[in-house]
């Protein structure tokens, strides 16, 4: 018995050893700014950077937006292919997944020749017209996860007889989609725009070539340029994205904790 | 006129017949339910009348209003389903007073309104509560609630209680029978148990394949069964076949015996096979004398039920169940042995359509 039970503790015990030295190399790493001692001054410089804020702000509004977006975008296809179209759900699972496989500087050089500023739709040509253009770029990247979420959300409810419900009631297409659909998909959507939240904060590729002051970018010159605060700002990056999912598990605990009382 | 009216109705899938000429009319106020066995098209008609599936061809009105074409939020009709279909968002006092806030109603009107329907569904103090904290037939008893408190024209319930556990659904049927009389709402209710449906409808449809088997009261569909199919599905008739003798006289040779319906044989033609029903409660063992029809035949198997004992007759190709009280005093008889049945001429039902020897 307990022989057994060696090996798969091993395995946790190298996986955790791979993910975790690396992890505590660059905390310890961002903490030795100070000659002999350990400190946070690598943080406070990072935190001071007016650039670090301007770039985290953008970034955050950016994500919100592409939250935005694709929640409006994503949920009302997702329920419609499950209410309407099953049949279509494998094409679209696979138009989903592309983003995937493609990679995202193939989508901006993509992007660049088709909206430059010479182009019938020129995207680039103004400032604005670019963060459009960036969120709505995001909103591709963020796809397979936020789809995926939804999804699996929206199979969990009986959707085509909540909405028959709804609809004898006298419910239009709207107040099923805002009253009934929505708020019962309600942690799916959530998961799915945390997800969208980390990927969009650490983008790199997509910011940089469209030329727009993002934080990915910023991470990336204070990497060439500065010894400290790179780790610094990996390990605030880190807690970012672990907030986001962490958050994740705690929508989710207290969904299942409802539904499983139902049963 | 009728109230709810239903013609002509057919509804295909590609190339499959799943509801076909489908005729109907129901009164105001009136408890009708459709009856059948799984896959014959009950769902698929009550989902049309409903508008949650077009019709390929045919007319559906309620109260002289032509509702074909209407989408389901439309038409004021409502639906409870089998699977309750809560929103689980929402409390049961939500649920309820849904579709009133989907019509702007104000809210001093809601309010009354949701209390006056948890009332009647005898779970007043339960507004606060969430569908997942529950049981089964309250949740039943929400969804009629919340069907009910936009008063709709037609109540439609797609075999509302075949979720519950035997006891509330013998409760729960008899509750809903009593709130669908109290408020007077034309209902049609779709059941598989022929039990459910005998006992709480003013008529019955008695569906097979796509097509109606017969209309009639719970008493007309029991005792007096027009097809082979209506026979065989509702009740524990027995059915047997035999050969048109004289059709006039109602002479029939089942097994090479010859029996006698009272009532004749209608359109029936010397020589052709047809079927008959008889009840087990009509036939007897004992020969009480007189004009009846009698038949020999020998004891297939015998059934020892407590109060009853159910006693099969072998013939040739036919047999027949019948019931007999137990008698303490007198030793059931044995398997194998001979016996000779008798049942008046009067019971004896021939069904409708003649059949291939
Ligand atoms: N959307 C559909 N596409 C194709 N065939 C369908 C569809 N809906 C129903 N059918 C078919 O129509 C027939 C009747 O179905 P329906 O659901 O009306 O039966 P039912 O009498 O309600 O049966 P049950 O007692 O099992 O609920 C079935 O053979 C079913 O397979
Ligand atoms: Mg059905």
């Amino acid at each position: 018995m307990k022989r057994s039970k060696l090996g798969p503790w091993l395995a946790i015990a190298l996986g955790v050893l791979y993910f975790v030295v690396p992890l505590i190399g660059t905390f310890e790493f961002s903490l030795r700014m100070r000659r002999g001692e350990y400190s946070f001054d690598a943080y406070q410089v990072v935190l001071a950077d007016p650039r670090f804020q301007a770039t985290f702000a953008y970034s955050t509004v950016l994500a919100l937006a592409t939250i935005v977006v694709g929640v409006l975008l994503v949920v009302p296809t997702a329920y419609w292919i499950q209410l309407r179209l099953p049949k279509l759900r494998p094409v679209v699972e696979f138009i989903t997944l592309l983003p995937l496989v493609i990679p995202a500087i193939v989508l901006v050089f993509g992007y660049l020749r088709i909206y430059n500023s010479s182009s019938l739709l020129p995207m680039t040509a103004s400032e604005r017209a670019t963060d459009v253009l960036l969120t709505f770029s995001y909103v591709t990247l963020a796809l397979p996860y936020m789809y995926r979420a939804v999804d699996t959300g929206l199979r969990a409810i009986d959707v085509r007889t909540l909405t028959e419900a709804a609809e004898s009631l006298g419910a239009s297409w709207a107040t099923i989609l805002f009253r009934v659909i929505f708020p019962n998909v309600r942690v799916a959507v959530l998961s799915g725009a945390f997800l969208t939240f980390a990927i969009v904060i650490g983008e790199f590729t997509m910011a940089s070539l469209l030329d727009r002051p993002a934080f990915g970018p910023y991470l990336q010159l204070i990497g060439a340029n500065r010894a400290y605060e790179p780790s610094a700002l990996a390990v605030i990056a880190f807690i970012v994205t672990w907030a986001c999912m962490g958050l994740i598990q705690v929508f989710a605990r207290g969904a299942r904790g409802m539904s499983a009382e139902s049963r | 006129m009728a109230f709810l009216e239903i013609a002509n109705l057919r509804k295909t899938f590609g190339p499959l017949s799943v509801v076909q000429n489908f005729e109907l009319a129901v009164e105001r106020g009136e408890f009708v339910s459709f009856l059948g066995p799984s896959g014959c098209g009950k769902t698929t008609t009550l989902r049309m009348v409903a508008g949650f599936e077009g019709p390929s061809s045919g007319t559906i009105r309620i109260n002289g209003q032509d509702v074909t074409r209407l989408r389901p939020n439309q038409r004021n009709v409502g639906m409870v389903f089998q699977s309750y279909a809560l929103f689980p968002n929402m409390t049961v006092a939500e649920n309820v007073g849904f579709g009133l806030k989907v019509a702007k109603r104000p809210a001093a009107e809601i309010g009354p309104r949701v209390e006056e329907m948890l009332r009647l569904i005898k779970l007043p103090t339960l507004g606060g509560r969430y569908p997942y904290q529950l049981s089964g037939g309250q949740q039943q008893r929400v969804a009629l609630a919340r069907a009910l408190a936009i008063k709709p024209q037609v109540l439609l319930l797609d075999e509302p209680l075949s979720a519950l556990d035997a006891k509330i659904r013998v409760s729960l049927r008899e509750e809903i029978r009593a709130v669908q009389r109290s408020l007077g709402i034309t209902t049609v209710y779709v059941t598989h148990d022929q039990e459910e449906a005998l006992s709480m409808s003013d008529r019955i449809v008695v569906m097979s394949e796509g097509r109606i088997e017969q209309i009639g009261t719970p008493f007309e569909i029991y005792n007096f069964p027009r097809t082979r199919f209506v026979a065989s599905f509702v009740g524990t008739l027995n059915i047997l076949r035999g050969r048109v003798a004289d059709a006039a006289q109602g002479r029939i040779a089942v097994d090479d015996q010859e029996i006698v319906a009272a009532r004749g044989i209608a359109d029936g033609q010397a020589g052709q096979i047809r079927s008959v029903a008889l009840r087990p409660e009509a036939v007897s063992l004992a020969d009480a004398g007189g004009e009846r029809n009698r038949m020999r035949g020998t004891i297939e198997e015998v059934n020892f039920l407590g109060s009853v004992v159910r006693i099969r007759v072998r013939f040739k190709e036919n047999a027949i169940s019948l019931d007999t009280f137990n008698n303490p005093s007198v030793a059931p008889p044995q398997r194998g042995q001979p016996v000779t049945v008798s049942f008046a001429r009067e019971d004896l039902l021939v069904l409708e359509g003649a059949e291939a020897g």
